[in-house]
């Protein structure tokens, strides 16, 4: 069954217009990835599914159209957004940063439940829990940031470049933990990943853009073997 | 000895005005990311609004339960149709038009009611109870004790409350709190509307000391901001604290150091400030915030 599907979808900023017209489809519980160089329109892709940008075209999240929605409201419907640059809230305890995730919860049960599920999921972030997130290192954030995410109980999560800035340990880690929550809790998730041998290694189909267009879609195993994309995207 | 205590609570008396006005502050900087210069001229509002309930036989603990309310909506409504245009731009903008709004609702409250100054009747009796040797009027003690309970629930509020947390996680990313399904907008404006009803309790509990005048809280607003950089932006307990702190070294400096005299007492808030900013930057309960990329 699909959950997500984009058709057409256009977006500018201002009178930039950056996406002119993107496809792509994640079944229930699938993992799809966003492929493209710099510039292509993979973020904006997922800021105009979360209602960050507006819009042209169709998103249909679960048979329902979510144009025109505001950021929370999408949200609400189950989608969790992971946003480029982590979004982790300084100010704010790990714990704390958590439980700002299961705002819209209402069984405090679950939510303990879910807050130890993240901290197994994640131990470097157990020592850390009563730290502001603003003295966690970039790999700690970024596992905090899917931990908000995992927080709000979603169906879908967007995650954007989340090992943008990390060592390659430390962005393996995160992976390896992400494909762990995606056996366990069956959230369907669209990857935008500059590293595609990473980001191969979570999702079953991916959607390539260029200059802000669905050029191609594919398996990853059709994808890992075409020529142009190893060139573009894998580094030869 | 016994001038010394009576300069002591006087001193702790005043300091609970700017702790009630320094409290909203803290307040709305929480619950916004903003520091709100027009809170004192909100405050000054609210209690005219009591005073012309009370002129109208309102009793006084009514007409200024009357007031909070109304100024928990004013400020909301604030919020939503006038700060909201400049929140997504520089914040030193929307800081400008709250500058703007202070002369506004000044201007405007002289304009109906105008300057002269009016009596506003006090919640408290007026009788002094004997305490260590000194008098202290029950109205002092009685302003105190709602500066400390309003203290001890704000405290209670952002730290132990889910409301308390979402209006923190607002101030601090609202997109980012939005993906998680915070109702950005709303939460804004119940930081707002707290703020004001905050202001509101501020306002009405020493217009009777200070006599209303639009300009009532405009010296008190400057020893609140001080209290605030003294005490810490995050800490609605060190606010207190300090506004106590300044309260009382003010009256303390004005009659034991001999070149200050009452004359300069205004300058000892801002001496301290400068002190305090020198050794602790993040004041003298602030957490010192680490950022790391």
């Amino acid at each position: 069954m699909t959950l997500l599907e984009l058709e057409g979808v256009t977006a500018a900023y201002g009178p930039v217009q950056v996406l002119e017209d993107v496809s792509l489809t994640v079944p229930d519980g699938g993992a799809v990835g966003i492929l493209g160089a710099n510039g292509a329109g993979k973020t904006t892709t997922l800021r105009a599914i979360s209602g960050t940008v507006r819009a042209g075209g169709r998103i249909v999240f679960d048979g329902r159209d979510v144009r025109g929605l505001r950021p929370d409201q999408v949200a609400a419907l189950g989608i969790a957004h992971v946003p480029e640059g982590r979004g982790t809230l300084g100010d704010l305890t790990v714990r704390e940063n958590l439980r700002v995730g299961a705002y819209l919860r209402k069984d405090a049960k679950g939510v303990e439940r879910d807050i130890d599920y993240c901290l197994d999921l994640f131990p470097n972030l157990q020592a850390r829990i009563r730290s502001n997130a603003s003295a966690l290192s970039g790999g700690e954030q970024q596992m905090l940031a899917v931990g908000r995410a995992i927080m709000s109980k979603p169906r879908l999560m967007l995650l954007d470049e989340a090992s943008l800035g990390l060592a390659p340990s430390t962005a393996k880690t995160v992976y390896d933990a992400i494909r762990r929550l995606r056996v366990e809790s069956g959230i369907a998730m669209l990857v935008v990943e500059q590293n595609a041998n990473l980001a191969f290694t979570l999702v079953d189909t991916a959607a390539v853009l260029e200059t802000g267009r669905t050029v191609l879609t594919g398996t990853s195993a059709e994808l890992k073997g075409m020529d142009e994309i190893r060139r573009a995207y894998l580094g030869g | 000895m016994e001038k010394f205590v009576q300069l002591v609570v006087d001193g702790l008396s005043t300091g609970s005005v700017y702790a009630a006005l320094a409290l909203a502050i803290v307040l709305v900087h929480s619950a916004t990311g903003l520091i709100n210069f027009a809170q004192g001229g909100l405050a000054v509002l609210a209690a005219y609004v009591a005073w012309v309930l009370t002129n109208q036989g309102l009793p006084v603990g009514l007409a200024i339960v009357a007031a909070i309310l109304v100024s928990f909506v004013l400020g909301a409504v604030v919020e939503r149709y006038l700060i909201r245009r400049f929140e997504r731009g520089d914040p030193d903008t929307a800081v400008v038009v709250t500058i703007g709004l202070l002369t506004l609702v000044t201007g405007v409250a002289g304009w109906i009611w105008g300057y002269n100054n009016q009596q506003f009747p006090s919640l408290f009796p007026l009788d002094t109870v004997s305490l260590l040797g000194v008098s202290v009027s029950i109205r002092s003690l009685g302003t105190t004790a709602v500066i400390v309970v309003a203290m001890v629930l704000l405290q209670v509020l952002f730290v132990r409350t889910k409301i308390g947390l979402a209006l923190r996680a607002v101030a601090i990313n609202p997109q980012s709190a939005a993906f998680s399904g915070l109702p950005v907008g709303r939460l804004l404006m119940v930081g707002w509307g707290l703020a004001a009803a905050l202001g509101a309790v501020a306002g009405t509990l020493v217009a009777p000391q200070l006599t209303l005048t639009p300009g009532m809280l405009d010296n008190a607003l400057v020893y609140a901001l001080a209290a605030v950089i003294l005490g810490g932006l995050t800490s609605p307990v060190g606010v207190v604290v300090a506004a106590w702190i300044i309260g009382v070294l003010e009256n303390l400096a004005a009659v034991y150091v001999g070149f200050i005299g009452f004359d300069l007492k205004v300058a000892v808030p801002f001496i301290l400030i400068f002190v305090v900013l020198l050794v602790r930057p993040q004041g003298l309960f602030g957490r010192k915030t680490v950022v790391r990329v």
